[in-house]
């Protein structure tokens, strides 16, 4: 969804208490002045339907939905250029993850490749307790779009023929599984 | 020195190379490297997007059995991604002692207790400032005269946390590079990110990102990458920026301890040149080249 040059604020819906609620020091969007340094910084900002600097605008205004439904967090790589650049000092970066987090608790189409990323990732640390390079991808490939692996076909052959990467039995033969810990988070999540 | 390391899963997994040539390096420094026993993975991107407690439970969990070993020790991070979530744990609790007691709460599951002690450094840091460069240049054996490199750091080894360089222009490389008598290519997206897992996700953006890195080293032999995902992600996607970049782009991607260690004369199954997605033929007979005149 591209953002239109102007809005009407009187005719969208509107949740002001939006950057107060996400986690971390999300509150502290409201310091932006929109100088526009993190879309000037941002290595990803033009494959971006809104630039980080509407973005925080978006988030300043409680524009939930456009913010949540639009692709710019997804493609924030985390390095952190836009926050340390920052005149404001907000950790913008930090507050994307959380943007992350509201995201995916919805639910929502935008989230749904990378959500299935992180969901995987997520699996195979509980499962296993260390990442398993082709378990990962074959898992991330199943929860998200299939027909993405066909992007990685040539360099997974590649990896394979190096010796970069292995196939292995989904089977935890060293006992590391993560499970116990992870419950214990979720519950400790869940009282808070 | 005697160091704990933390190698991470790419160093366990499609890095080999990576942490079987840094340990290589830093004994031929005279240093000791023990890895920390049973560590498990730091959450990478992915914990802190699950859960605010899990992004920060699991770099602990690594700490807590860091300390249990030797709470003074340094602990060595050779991926930046896995620096980043360490020290950012250990920031955050200094700030906030309620997170480290629900951090524990968690951990008693595991029997374990993180005091918040653990200092983690990047092996960039280590390599940079524990050693003196003369250090460096008496290992040398082979030098690599001729050899033009581009030092390439990437995001997250100066950005958020750098204490040791400058997270806009670093310069920790050129000196080691010099002290193996290479010549140093700067360019202007050193410190710039590799698109990391939004190559995973959202292709064409990342690709666009690796495009950009290797445009900056057009007229070198080489990167030098000091970060797993880096280097992956400059290999894997070449060819793929190449059409973005409408040339043929054809660079070999080593790990820094892999240049130190050609440069040390170390054997091959230490450096495991062989594994690397786009050839380093042209590295090694570049240096062949070099030989006899080297030689003299």
């Amino acid at each position: 969804m591209a953002a239109p040059e102007v809005m009407d604020l009187t005719k969208v819906g509107r949740d002001p208490t939006f950057s107060d609620r996400l986690g971390g020091d999300g509150k502290l969007v409201h310091r932006c002045i929109q100088c526009g340094t993190c879309t000037a910084s941002c290595p990803a900002s033009a494959a971006m339907d809104i630039s980080p600097r509407q973005m925080w605008r978006m988030v300043q205004l409680g524009l939930v939905d456009e913010v949540l439904e639009s692709t710019t967090m997804w493609l924030c790589s985390l390095c952190y250029q836009c926050q340390v650049r920052c005149p404001r000092g907000i950790p913008l970066t930090e507050t994307i993850t959380y943007l992350k987090q509201t995201a995916m608790k919805e639910g929502l189409v935008s989230s749904r490749q990378s959500g299935a990323f992180y969901r995987a990732f997520a699996d195979v640390m509980r499962r296993y307790g260390r990442n398993r390079e082709m378990e990962f991808m074959v898992r991330y490939f199943m929860k998200g779009n299939p027909l993405t692996a066909f992007k990685f076909v040539r360099m997974g052959t590649v990896m394979m023929m190096r010796g970069k990467v292995h196939l292995e039995l989904p089977v935890d033969r060293e006992g590391r599984s993560l499970e116990k810990l992870f419950r214990r988070v979720a519950e400790l999540e869940a009282e808070a | 020195m005697r160091y704990l390391f933390y190698p991470g899963c790419s160093l366990d997994g499609s890095a080999l190379e990576y942490k079987r040539s840094m340990t290589a390096v830093l004994e031929a420094l005279g240093s000791e490297v023990a890895e920390i026993p049973e560590w498990t993975c730091c959450g990478a991107s992915a914990a802190s997007v699950v859960s605010d407690l899990l992004g920060h439970v699991l770099p602990a969990r690594n700490l807590a059995l860091a300390e249990q070993i030797d709470e003074d020790m340094t602990i060595i991070a050779a991926c930046s991604a896995c620096y980043a979530n360490f020290r950012r744990t250990g920031q955050a609790v200094q700030a906030d002692p309620a997170l480290l007691e629900r951090i524990n709460r968690a951990l008693e599951v595991e029997d374990l207790t993180y005091r918040g002690k653990a200092q983690v450094r990047h092996l960039m840091d280590v390599l940079a400032n524990d050693f003196s460069t003369e250090e460096i240049e008496a290992r040398v054996e082979r030098p690599l005269t001729g050899l033009v490199v581009a030092p390439y750091y990437g995001c997250q080894t100066v950005r958020p946390f750098s204490p040791y360089d400058d997270d806009q222009a670093p310069t920790s490389m050129p000196p080691i590079l010099e002290a193996l008598s290479a010549t140093v290519h700067r360019h202007n997206r050193e410190a710039s990110c590799c698109g990391t897992s939004v190559l995973m996700t959202k292709q064409e953006a990342g690709v666009s990102m690796v495009a950009e890195v290797l445009d900056g080293c057009d007229g070198a032999d080489c990167l030098a990458a000091i970060c797993p995902m880096c280097q992956l992600n400059m290999e894997g996607y070449q060819d793929r920026a190449s059409k973005v970049l409408g040339r043929q782009v054809n660079l070999p991607v080593l790990f820094l301890p892999q240049l130190m260690g050609l440069a040390f004369g170390l054997s091959d199954d230490v450096l495991m040149l062989e594994r690397h997605m786009v050839p380093v033929t042209p590295v090694l007979s570049r240096l062949q080249q070099a030989a006899p005149a080297a030689a003299g």
